[in-house]
Parts: C-alpha cells; structure tokens; sequence
C-alpha cells in the first residue's frame, strides 16, 4: 500500500477571480494520496471554480499550486498538458462528446495518446465500461442514453488513461438516491482497487459521510475557505454556525437555507 | 494460476486469455498466486476478466479470497456474462424505397415549411392585432443583424458584379462601338437579376446559417422545449422575428446592391470606355422600367422570406448534438443558395409569360 501521508496536490493562498471579481481567497490545502477529499460549501461559493483552477482550466490571480512535486503553473502548456495526464475528470453533465458513441468517447484519449492497437484499445473501452456497468451501451451515443447513464460513462472516459488523480464534479447530482448509492460504492471500489487521490465537489450530504475522509468547506460571504476536515468530523465537531447549519441541514442566522 | 512480473496496459503487450483455455470442470476451483506481480494497472484487470468470463463459461468458480484486495475489489465489478451491446442497425433499404423515401419526405417537408409559414403569417396578424407575444426586442436585434452589419459585405459583392458585368459587356460591345450600352447591361442586369441573386445568396450564407445554428443550439439545450411548455409559440417568438427582420432589410439591401453595382459598373465604363459621366448616367436610367424595378423588388421579399422560413425550420428540426448543429448551418445554407436560384428560375419563366 502507498504511503497514506504523501500529499498528491496541495494549494498554497490561492486566490481565485473573474477578472476583478475575486471569487475565493487564501485558500490552502493538502491532498494525501489515495484519500477522498471533499469540497463543500453552498451555491454559488466557487467550489466548481475551485475545480476548474485544479484541472487548470483557470489560472489562480495568485498563490502556488503543486501536484506531486511540481509546480502547475509554472511551467509551459506542455508542461500542463502532462501533468493533465495524470487527472481524470468526471464533468457535472457527463460532458460527452456527443457526436461520438459511448465507446468512441473513451477511445479517443486512448487513441490520442498511445500507440495501443485498435483491438487492444476496444478491450480497454470495454474493460472501463464493464467497471461502470455499461458495458452494453458502448455503440450508443450520449443522446440515447438517460441522465445517470450518462455520468457513469463520462466516469469511465475519465478512467481511460488510468489517472492516478480523479476529480469529480456533482458526480450524485440528478441522480435518483439508489443511483447514488450505487455510484458513491462504485467511487470507493475505484479508489481502492486503482490506488486512485479523489477530489469530489458535492453537497450531496449522504454521499459526503458516506465517501470522503477529508475536506474543506468554502464560505461565499467572506470569500475563503472557513473550515477543513472530513464531512463526518466537520459534523460532529465544527463550532461554525455555517458549516454546522450545512451539515445538519438547518436554516442558518439569515434565515437561508 | 500464477501470475508474476509487469501488467501494464499502456505497454500493450497484455494476452488475451484463450476462449478455450479451461477444461470443462462443474464445481473445480480455481485460486491465484499473486506475489511476484511487480507493476500493474487495469491491463492485469483486463486478462482477468478474460479469465473470469472464460471461467464462468466452463463452470469453473474463481478463488477470489486468492487476490489481493484491489485487484479483487475491481474484478468483481466486472459482470462475468456481460449483455449483449445495443446495436443500431440501418437495414439497407432497396434503392426504389429510398428514392421514393426520399420523395416523400421532401414532399411532406414542403408541407411542413408551408404549414410553419402559415403559423408564422398567423403569428405577424396577431402581433397587428395586439394580440401576439413577438417581442420588439428580438425584432430589433434581428433586424440590425441582417440589415446594417451585411451593408459591408453586400456591397463588396455588389460593386464586384457590376464591376464584372462591365468588363464582360464592354469587351464585347465596342467591337460594334456600342460601348455606351455597357450602361443598359449593367443597368437591366443588376435590377432584374443579380442585386437580388447575390444578396439572397449572402443573406443565405451569413444570416440563415446563424439562424439554423442558433435554433439547432437551443434545441440542444433543451431551450426549444422550455418555450414549448410555457405555450409560447416558436413560431410567433423565434420565426416570426427571424423571417419578419429578412423580409424588412432584404428589399432595402436590394436597392443598395442595385446603387451600389452599377457604381461598380459607372467606375469600369469611365476607365476603360470613351464614356462620359452624364452619358452614362443618362442611358441608365433610360434602360429600365419601373416593371422591372419591382420585379427584382418582388424576388428580393420572396427571397428574405423564403431564407428566413427554411434556416429556422432546419434549425429546429435538427437533432441534439454538436454535430447536428454543424450539419443545420451546412444544411440551411445549401438550401438557401440552392433555392433562392431555383426561385429566381421559377420568376424567370413567369416573367417571360407576363412579358414582363
């Protein structure tokens, strides 16, 4: 087994904005290898941008971000480009190419960037599909297949290189909670049989307690990160009426829910 | 079974269990030894999902305890008798039933656009009435679309044609030292045919194109679907606007083609022919009729309506992908090009009838 504590990515006072509009600040963190990291926090707080900056379809106005040893921004396009090897990424609404077939989608990554044999390629397709259980759905495309189809195969098209990092944008969101159940499984069985660092943007509750073993919980009205730690401990433990109110699902001071 | 070194699947080099590589053997056992399994990835998954489905197959059950944890936790997501994929199949039709598909399709679209166009003139009385929910703002926008933003490249086209026009003519008319007729040519040719052709032809590239993109997206988003359960008509709200701002600007960037082709014609005579301005000026307004003038004037409106109705009707017939919006922008400009010409053949052999 990987040493628990080896940190795969860490954010040192990364500030984030749209121009001049500053959408969180000071936010720092550690991902140890192999765990579940959550990021938490209500709508509209800038955990999707959070994602968006880790991928590097957004560059921090400031502050250093590292996966493994290396700095993510400082080097070239190239640079970015190989480090984004190492990520698979599940996109809110699957993200499919849609005008390619479900194995098509997860071929061409395979295509683009080794030198695999079509038939090795198809058996691979078929290998990430059969973990998702779609394996029946690899000769449709996008359109014909439902909403929760669609997540897991976009999952299996983010399994398709085998990153070692993955991140997860809604992966539960819109699905119905038996779906959801079977899914968050399914994220556990990954982690542990691929050895795979998991960085999910939720606030699916239930999901939260039940997958991620480390977290932060961003604040949308003061614009930084207010709390860091696994759901279940921020639960159970955190003093903040804020995150106290979001993991308990009350209606905080303000009256908002 | 005994696995040992590296199983790594970008190598490439991962067997494929053979589908005959187990006896027959109800109730044996089959348990692995892992140990010397250096690197692997989901390669090694791959061969033991060969082997579990081989397995399976000749009644053998695998010792799962055997496997370390992750190899285990993966292969047993894996469904040892995978379903059937779900196939598409397009049985080949015989060539009769798909040119007589074809026909027929073409026949009921004809039917589908006319019944939109009626929908749409429908929705414009309305709106006269007061009773209609087209919004002058998507009127507006339209129509500065379609109208100022094409003046540019309308009249590039434009003083090209008549610029052409002249040099064609010119060459051939002063053999008979009729070179003043250059001013007739360009004259009766820009206002019966080719101002109306050509701006049809660039409103087809460049607005109708927009439209079928443009309607094609929103029904990718769902957004056709939105206005659909709201009761709002599509055809009042996004066809109305879209035919309604072609049909306004199309006959004034008629005129402009018009001014603006035999200005390209005005500028080759004087250069290149023994004309004077005034002659020229003179045998041009000489050379056509006010019949002809709103013959070319008609086909201008017919042609902004005609664009405006097929690209929206493209667009929303388009299916939901990226690529269905590629191929209604492709589509909706093909056609408009191709049935403004058919168009302007049909007024061609009634105008000849008329005697006009």
């Amino acid at each position: 087994m990987p040493d628990q504590s080896q940190t795969v990515l860490s954010l040192r006072d990364v500030t984030l904005s749209f121009g001049p509009k500053v959408i969180q600040k000071n936010i720092s963190l550690d991902v140890r290898k192999g765990s579940i990291f959550a990021v938490m926090g209500g709508s509209g707080c800038g955990k999707s941008t959070l994602l968006k900056s880790m991928i590097g379809l957004l560059r921090p106005s400031a502050g250093e971000y590292h996966v493994g040893d290396e700095n993510y921004w400082a080097g070239d396009e190239a640079h970015r480009t190989d480090l984004n090897h190492r990520f698979g990424v599940l996109f809110q609404s699957g993200a499919l190419w849609s005008s390619m077939t479900i194995g098509e989608n997860i071929a061409l990554p395979l295509q683009m960037f080794t030198d695999l044999k079509p038939a090795v390629i198809r058996r691979l397709v078929e290998l990430k599909l059969g973990f998702v259980g779609m394996l029946q759905a690899i000769d449709l495309y996008p359109s014909e297949i439902s909403g929760g189809m669609r997540k897991r195969a976009g999952l299996a098209r983010a399994l398709a290189l085998d990153p070692d990092i993955l991140f997860f944008d809604e992966p539960s969101a819109g699905l119905d909670p038996i779906t959801s159940v079977r899914l968050d499984d399914l994220i556990l069985n990954l982690r542990d049989g691929l050895g795979a660092t998991i960085i999910i943007v939720s606030h699916e509750l239930p999901s939260l307690f039940h997958i991620a073993d480390d977290g932060i919980f961003l604040d949308p009205r003061t614009k930084t990160p207010i709390a860091h730690g696994s759901p279940r401990d921020l639960r159970d433990n955190c003093t903040d009426p804020q995150v106290h109110a979001f993991m308990h699902r009350e209606r905080d001071e303000e009256g908002n829910t | 079974m005994v696995l040992s070194g590296t199983w790594q699947a970008r190598t490439g080099n991962i067997p494929v269990f053979p589908k005959d590589g187990l006896k027959k053997a109800p109730g044996a056992h089959l348990s692995f030894q892992t140990s010397d399994v250096q690197a692997w990835d989901t390669g090694l998954v791959a061969f033991l999902w060969d082997l579990k489905r081989v397995a399976h197959d000749a009644g053998i059950s695998l010792d799962m305890q055997t496997l370390p944890g992750p190899m285990r936790q993966l292969l047993e997501l894996l469904p040892e008798a995978p379903d059937d994929p779900v196939h598409h199949k397009k049985p080949r039709a015989p060539f009769l039933e798909t040119v007589g598909g074809h026909a027929i399709a073409s026949m009921s679209e004809v039917g589908v656009v006319s019944e939109l166009g009626a929908l749409t003139a429908k929705g414009a009385v309305q709106t006269v009435l007061g009773r209609s929910r087209m919004r002058m703002v998507d009127l507006l926008a339209n129509t500065s679309d379609a109208g100022p933003y094409a003046l540019l490249i309308v009249g590039i086209v434009n003083f090209l044609i008549g610029a052409i026009l002249a040099f064609v003519g010119a060459v051939e008319l002063q053999k008979f030292a009729a070179g003043i007729y250059v001013a007739s040519l360009v004259g009766i040719a820009m206002v019966r045919e080719m101002a109306a052709v050509m701006t049809a032809i660039i409103m087809a590239g460049r607005t109708g194109g927009a439209y079928a993109a443009r309607i094609s997206t929103m029904q990718g988003n769902e957004e056709i679907d939105a206005l659909n359960v709201f009761g709002i008509p599509t055809s009042t709200y996004l066809i109305l606007p879209a035919v309604l701002s072609l049909i306004i600007t199309m006959p004034f960037l008629y005129l402009y083609g018009c001014l603006i082709g035999m200005l390209g014609g005005f500028v080759v005579a004087i250069s290149m022919l023994d004309i004077t301005a005034a002659g020229y000026f003179h045998q041009t307004i000489t050379a056509f009729g006010i019949g002809q003038f709103i013959f070319g004037f008609t086909k201008s409106l017919v042609f902004g309506a005609f664009i405006g109705l097929t690209s929206c009707r493209i667009g929303l017939k388009a299916g939901r992908s990226a690529a269905d919006v590629g191929i209604a922008a492709t589509r909706a400009v093909v056609v408009g090009i191709v049935g403004v010409i058919a168009i302007d053949a049909i007024f061609a052999v009634i105008a000849d009838v008329l005697g006009i």
